[in-house]
């Protein structure tokens, strides 16, 4: 058995959520390589190389590869698929753009967003967001999956010397090409990797009224996120939403203001460890899956949080 | 310009699914049903560059069981003009239904497809990159903007660090996103037209693809139940338990 793991970068830095995702190449066994597709990517490969218990870096380093565009990732890892029983990548936005597209060109039907391995071929992985659980077994003779992070523990980003071997591209595609991005810049952790989160719903009223929760997050090192109608009214940017179509966040500690705990929300951070809720409603649904819940009005909370903390 | 969406049947996405008392499978014994919400955008995404003179025809299609013809009807009476259902009994993984949908795509010849970014029933998030690979297609996933040029469109995605604009040549795949439009409600009148407008049924077996499942369901469970907390009654109490009973803050 032999795992590929593709490796989730901005050309300069190994994104975390691809450790989590050797992690589980790890619990499937077997021998794990990673893939580096980029441009002036060295830097990534050379942390890959590093990675705990990987066994080799490929790097494919061409100008093609600097934005990862689906249509030429898929094909290059296609054209090097034929060494690997399992291919896995994050279950963010890049790995579920590139992996069910390279599924298809390798005839096989992909496994999303596990959150458990239970053997080579079997795997657990939730439904109707997150209300159920289901144990997949795949019969495909690669196995293409995408993992969500949060349910396996990071592998050590340090501690290993794999070797590099380059590769040249192969496949490359001129079906769509990179116009421009906006990446929201902050000096907050990420949302996905910090470990505590305060987040902020529909009752939080206006984007201006986030700066009460941004106060406490600043204290507490923590990362600020949003429900979707707090996204949707324009409050924050989209990049902010936690949910079943937003991100899955596990953090130590989750708060939630002002936000009702529609279950695509719980869906983005019912498995975080400790959950605070704070919502003038005591029949809010959120107070369900609290550790602490404080029936409050947010306006007068938040002040007097940030004052005590 | 012509636009093909495919659509899903779905549960409600305000059902709370469970599983059966065996765990065979969830639970879908009188639950309501109705169209993927990703998939209304689609459609509406679809109907407005009609209404802007930029498509000339709107065709839903669909891959389901007979009763999936509610959906489509939901979308005639949103503003697709014809529908097409290619019939199966046999719950189909995604990969099955892309290669169903490349069929019908290339008899249709469309400029663009738009889908939903993910159906919410598997959570799956594959088809639309899937049927972009069978067809050779360029791929726009999680569009919040979709604005056509010419012979290429250009889309802004969401993606986890914000924002990303792309070009696409056309004909191409575009997933929507929560933010791309926000989806009409059918009105009386149109509900009633809708009725009358082409409806075809194909037969899947017609289409020699392979649609053998791939996967097997071995069994579907509750997720592990959170243990129940408390309320507190001040925040102070609140900073209290934090530092000293869960120790997450110092
Ligand atoms: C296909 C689909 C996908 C979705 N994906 C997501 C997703 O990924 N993430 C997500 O979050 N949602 C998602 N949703 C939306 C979800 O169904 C809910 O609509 C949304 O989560 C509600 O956000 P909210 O809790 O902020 O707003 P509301 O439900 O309006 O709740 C606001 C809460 O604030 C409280 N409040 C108001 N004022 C105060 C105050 N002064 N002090 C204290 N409390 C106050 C109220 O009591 C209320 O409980 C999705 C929906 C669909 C259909
Ligand atoms: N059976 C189907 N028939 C037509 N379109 C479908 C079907 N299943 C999924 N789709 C489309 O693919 C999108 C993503 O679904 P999924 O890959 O299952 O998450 C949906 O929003 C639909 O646009």
């Amino acid at each position: 058995m032999s795992t590929l793991v593709i490796a989730e970068h901005d050309n300069t830095n190994l994104k975390p959520a691809t450790l989590n995702t050797v992690a589980a190449a790890n619990v499937i066994g077997g021998t794990v390589h990673i893939l580096v597709a980029g441009n002036s990517c060295q830097s990534v490969a050379d942390e890959a190389a590093a990675v705990d218990g990987v066994e080799k870096v490929i790097l494919a380093d061409d100008s093609a590869y600097e934005n990862q565009l689906a249509e030429s990732t898929a094909n290059l890892i296609k054209s090097i698929s034929g060494d690997y029983s399992h291919i896995l990548a994050p279950a963010t936005t890049f790995g579920k753009n590139v992996l069910p597209r390279l599924s298809a060109l390798l005839d096989v039907q992909q496994i999303s967003e596990i959150t458990e391995v239970v053997s080579d071929d079997t795997f657990k992985r939730p439904i109707y967001a997150g209300s159920c659980i289901a144990t997949v077994k795949s019969s495909d003779a690669i196995k293409v999956i995408t993992v969500r992070a949060t349910a396996f523990d990071p592998v050590n980003a340090s501690g290993g010397s794999s070797s590099v071997e380059s590769i040249s591209a192969d496949g490359v595609s001129g079906l769509s090409s990179f116009v421009n991005e906006e990446i929201a810049q902050s000096d907050r952790p990420e949302l996905t990797a910090a470990s505590i989160v305060i987040s902020g719903g529909r009752g939080m009223q206006s984007g201006d009224n986030f700066h009460l929760l941004e106060t406490i997050a600043d204290k507490l090192g923590a990362a600020v996120g949003a429900s979707r109608a707090a996204v949707d009214a324009g409050f924050v940017p989209n990049d902010y939403q936690v949910g079943q179509t937003g991100k899955i966040v596990a953090p130590d500690l989750y708060i939630a203001v002002g936000i009702s705990g529609a279950i695509q929300h719980l869906a983005g951070m019912k498995d975080s460890k400790v959950i605070v809720a704070i919502n003038k409603d005591e029949d809010a649904p959120i107070f369900q899956v609290a550790d602490y819940g404080l029936v409050a009005d947010l306006f007068n909370a938040l002040p007097e949080l940030s004052e005590k903390l | 310009m012509k636009i093909v969406v495919p659509i899903k049947r779905v549960v409600d996405y305000n059902v709370k699914v469970r599983p059966l008392g065996d765990q065979s499978d969830v639970d879908l014994n009188n639950v309501k049903m109705a169209m993927n919400p990703f998939c209304e955008i689609a459609i509406e995404e679809a109907v407005r560059l009609k209404e802007a003179g930029t498509a000339t025809e709107v065709i839903a299609v669909t891959v389901g069981k007979s009763d999936s013809q509610e959906q489509l009807r939901t979308a005639l009476a949103l503003g697709a003009d014809r529908a097409i259902l290619v019939e199966t009994d046999s719950l189909l993984e995604p990969l099955a239904i892309a290669k169903a949908l490349s069929k019908v795509i290339e008899a249709e010849s469309p400029q663009l497809v738009i889908l939903g970014k993910q159906a919410i029933d598997g959570d799956n998030n594959q088809t639309g990159q899937m049927l972009a690979a069978l067809l050779d297609y360029g791929q726009a996933t999680f569009a919040s903007e979709i604005s056509i040029d010419g012979d290429s469109a250009s889309v802004t995605r969401e993606i986890d660090g914000g924002l990303q604009t792309i070009k696409i040549s056309l004909p191409a795949i575009v997933t929507t996103d929560l933010r791309l439009n926000e989806p009409r409600y059918a009105s009386l009148p149109n509900i009633m037209k809708a009725k009358k407008k082409e409806l075809d049924v194909q037969p899947i077996d017609a289409m020699g693809i392979d649609t053998s499942p791939r996967m097997e369901l071995l069994s579907v469970e509750l997720p592990a139940a959170r243990q129940e907390g408390i309320k507190v009654e001040s925040v102070e109490e609140l900073v209290g338990k934090l530092k000293n009973e869960a120790k997450v803050i110092s």
